[in-house]
């Protein structure tokens, strides 16, 4: 009893330091790829919208985390790609507050598009959880002191993928939740938040994964984390990793989006499921394949959900019954996700072009464009009105001119 | 007031939780170095770890020295401590030990990785001094020292050569082909020797094992032939005869004439799917020694030194590179028998095709140990 009402103090407190204009894990503070601030810059031009760009070593397409007036992001560098860098920036000016460097423990070996530093960090708003695709986990405060961190794969040796990791860590509570999905030894796992150590641990079908779990309350109200692979998606309790539904339909790279009590799955369909604590299937509401797909997960908007395809084609549907409502050709490739505050939704391609989509717009309508002129792949970041991008070299920061 | 009695039952609460932390540095340090599998040890390494992180600078090289026979793992507890210290004491305009860290460099027998984060402290303070010492670190056992002390050499022969002093600069390549130990440098300097009408035997420079029998196929149908135990893992018998998975197979000998050792295995059995092939060499040590084998493959495999199962992954074409896998064994002086069992999956895209492993002797730092006939 007294351990309850300890846990429910930390969860109330760990609450209590996130800010709505944070972004404080891999597509926001929902995962949803929407901020809870209400619009972005509408205009962006090279002179006027770059408040401040900061260099960054190696390799590195991880999205940025923003707590209050601070920027984190992860780097690989070396060689041997074994360089873990963790960065804190100031908001205000993109002056660096602090960097820890650590040396991987795990394979380093990616497939060349990606890197080490691609699974992005999340924060309850005191503590930053920072994964790499060496399966290197570490927990520091936000001054930069080291809490505690793990070796995934020394403890774990076959748990590595060599097309590289991807999975972003995602925080329930005082249990953060990795998903390392690998042909060898795949595994989720739920560990203490305070100490690194492990509350459960779950084994998952051998195939590779690089998508990021999604915490959402289902319809009957219960918390629950969704795990994402090839074959199918399974409902975890995030306290002890009980399986309470399973679904067999899924897909490898693409996340999640809840929203509602409703789980999208980007699937070889795009499927809407309703799980809910009285079945162990939960229940389809529609199935489509008019909404397209690619690497980017979807983004969930009010009634509306918008998908981006690898060519470029944004495509926006109705969540209630999966109807497509319109699509808007975009410059590809893309790899990144959708992110929106408003009616204003950001996306950026593989050769750096950011686009500002007004989609109050019957058709959409682009707004504004940017070349940052670099090769990007990360998901951008929505934070106190401004835009956080970064390639392997740069993190930039974009404003209202 | 609502927030501060938030913060308040937090402090309490992380009073009531957090182990209690050692006031000395010694006491802090043999804590971390307690960190286990698994998490273990992390709440007390926690607390000892703040204990650290406020020493001063003074305190620098034991941290460093506190390395010394750890593991990665828990030498990243420490190199987080020495980031927290440097960046406080260089932030507040403090000096840092630069004589002491010179000295923790110099000596070879610290942990390599804390050494080169000494020697990178010394370069932010006095990168002349830093660069002084790279010259003689063409044979450091830190590769990271060792990789831009070769730099440094190759930079050297490019220019020698551009001025159209062939000899010096076939001299000055030589060099840093003997120190090099990273693959991208030594592959550099094969090119640029090789190009200045140079040879360079780089199996041999490698460590990589060129002949082997090779006896296959087995099946491998729906993957089964990973787990199943075939009649080379029970004996290696070279006269022997078995029933492969379309007929009878027997061993046959294969030289790879590949130059990084890859023993392409389709066309010693044709270019079947779903199939297990074994390579068998034996490798005469001259002593007993530590060393590693290193595997480079895309298929699923297992590898036997002297009949003990090393290590074994069930991954099929998801990329493969030199050194991919490093196994850590003891050499036994005269014959060790190395094993190699590699599966090929069902799966019929072009990117599926390859069937095919590498594998090369050396020590930990990547020096190639020959066999003991070849020396």
């Amino acid at each position: 009893m007294t351990r309850t009402i300890l846990s429910l103090i930390v969860v109330a407190f760990a609450a209590a330091h996130l800010l709505a204009a944070d972004w404080p894990q891999f597509r926001g503070p929902h995962g949803n790829g929407v901020s809870d601030e209400a619009d972005l810059p509408a205009t962006l031009d090279a002179a006027k919208s770059i408040a401040w760009a900061a260099d960054l070593p190696g390799r590195g397409l991880s999205s940025p985390v923003i707590i209050g007036d601070r920027v984190f992001v992860t780097s690989s560098s070396g060689p041997q790609q074994d360089r873990l860098h963790v960065f804190c920036f100031n908001a205000k000016d993109g002056s660096k507050r602090w960097e820890r460097q650590f040396w991987a423990t795990g394979r380093t070996m990616t497939q060349s598009k990606t890197c080490v530093a691609a699974p992005t960090p999340v924060s309850d708003g005191r503590r930053l959880f920072v994964l790499f695709s060496s399966n290197d986990l570490f927990c520091l405060d936000l001054d930069g002191n080291l809490l505690w961190l793990r070796g995934l794969t020394r403890d774990y040796p076959n748990a590595s993928n060599s097309l590289g990791l991807a999975s972003s860590p995602v925080i329930v509570g005082e249990t953060l939740i990795v998903q390392i999905e690998n042909d060898s030894e795949s595994f989720a796992a739920g560990l203490d938040a305070a100490t690194g150590v492990n509350r459960w641990k779950l084994d998952r079908p051998r195939d590779t994964a690089w998508s990021t779990p999604a915490v959402f309350k289902d319809k009957s109200g219960r918390l629950t984390v969704a795990l994402q692979s090839k074959p199918g998606v399974t409902g975890v309790l995030p306290a002890d990793g009980q399986v309470v539904w399973s679904y067999e339909n899924g897909n490898a790279i693409p996340s999640l989006t809840a929203g509602d009590g409703v789980l999208y799955v980007p699937s070889r369909f795009f499927i809407a499921l309703q799980p809910d604590a009285s079945s162990a299937t939960p229940k389809e509401l529609w199935r489509t394949t008019s909404l397209g797909g690619g690497t980017s997960s979807a983004l969930l908007l009010g009634d509306r959900v918008f998908i981006v395809s690898g060519a470029g084609k944004l495509t926006c549907g109705k969540t209630v019954d999966g109807e497509r409502l319109w699509s808007l050709q975009l410059k590809g490739p893309f790899s990144s996700s959708p992110v929106a505050a408003g009616e204003k939704l950001c996306v950026v391609n593989e050769k750096g072009l950011v686009s500002i989509v007004d989609v109050s717009k019957p058709q959409g309508e682009i707004l504004s464009q940017l070349d940052l002129g670099q090769t990007i792949l990360c998901t951008p970041a929505i934070a106190n009105g401004a835009l956080y991008i970064r390639s392997d070299g740069k993190l930039w920061k974009l404003v209202k001119p | 007031m609502k927030q501060l009695s938030l913060a308040g039952l937090a402090a309490l609460l992380c009073l009531r939780l957090c182990a209690a932390a050692p006031t000395d540095i010694a006491g802090a340090i043999k804590v971390i170095r307690a960190v286990g599998p698994e998490g273990r040890g992390n709440a007390d390494a926690s607390a000892a770890w703040k204990t650290l992180a406020v020493a001063d600078a003074g305190h620098l090289t034991a941290l460093l020295t506190a390395m010394d026979g750890t593991e990665e793992l828990v030498a990243n507890w420490f190199r987080a401590a020495v980031d927290t210290i440097v960046s406080r004491e260089l932030g507040a305009s403090k000096k840092l030990p630069v004589d002491e860290l010179v000295k923790f460099v110099a000596d070879t027998q610290h942990n390599p990785r804390a050494r080169r984060l000494a020697f990178e402290l010394v370069a932010r303070i006095e990168p002349a001094t830093a660069e002084k010492m790279l010259a003689g670190m063409l044979d450091d056992p830190s590769l990271e020292l060792r990789r831009d002390a070769v730099h440094r050499v190759i930079a050297d022969a490019v220019g020698v050569a551009v001025a159209g002093r062939k000899p010096e600069a076939i001299q000055r390549y030589q060099q840093a082909l003997r120190a090099g130990r990273d693959v991208d440098q030594i592959q550099e300097v094969a090119k640029s020797l090789r190009d200045l009408g140079e040879s360079v035997d780089l199996p041999k420079l490698f460590g990589f094992l060129t002949q082997w029998k090779v006896i296959g196929p087995f099946d491998n149908t729906e993957g089964k032939g990973f787990a199943a135990v075939l009649p080379p893992e029970k004996e290696v018998n070279l006269a022997a005869e078995y029933d492969g998975k379309s007929g009878k197979v027997r061993w046959a000998n294969h030289t790879t004439p590949h130059e990084l050792g890859m023993v392409d295995i389709n066309p010693l059995c044709g270019q079947l799917k779903g199939v297990v092939a074994y390579g068998y060499t034996e490798f005469n040590a001259d002593k007993a020694r530590p060393a590693e084998l290193r595997l480079g493959t895309k298929n699923a495999w297992k590898v036997w030194l002297n009949g003990k199962l090393l290590f074994d992954r069930e991954e099929y074409h998801r990329g493969m590179q030199m050194d991919q896998y490093r196994l850590a064994v003891q050499l036994q002086p005269g014959r060790n028998t190395i094993l190699v069992k590699a599966c090929q999956n069902e799966l019929v895209e072009k990117w599926t095709v390859e069937w095919q492993f590498q594998l090369r002797v050396c020590d930990h730092l990547g020096t190639a140990i020959l066999p003991a006939a070849a020396r």
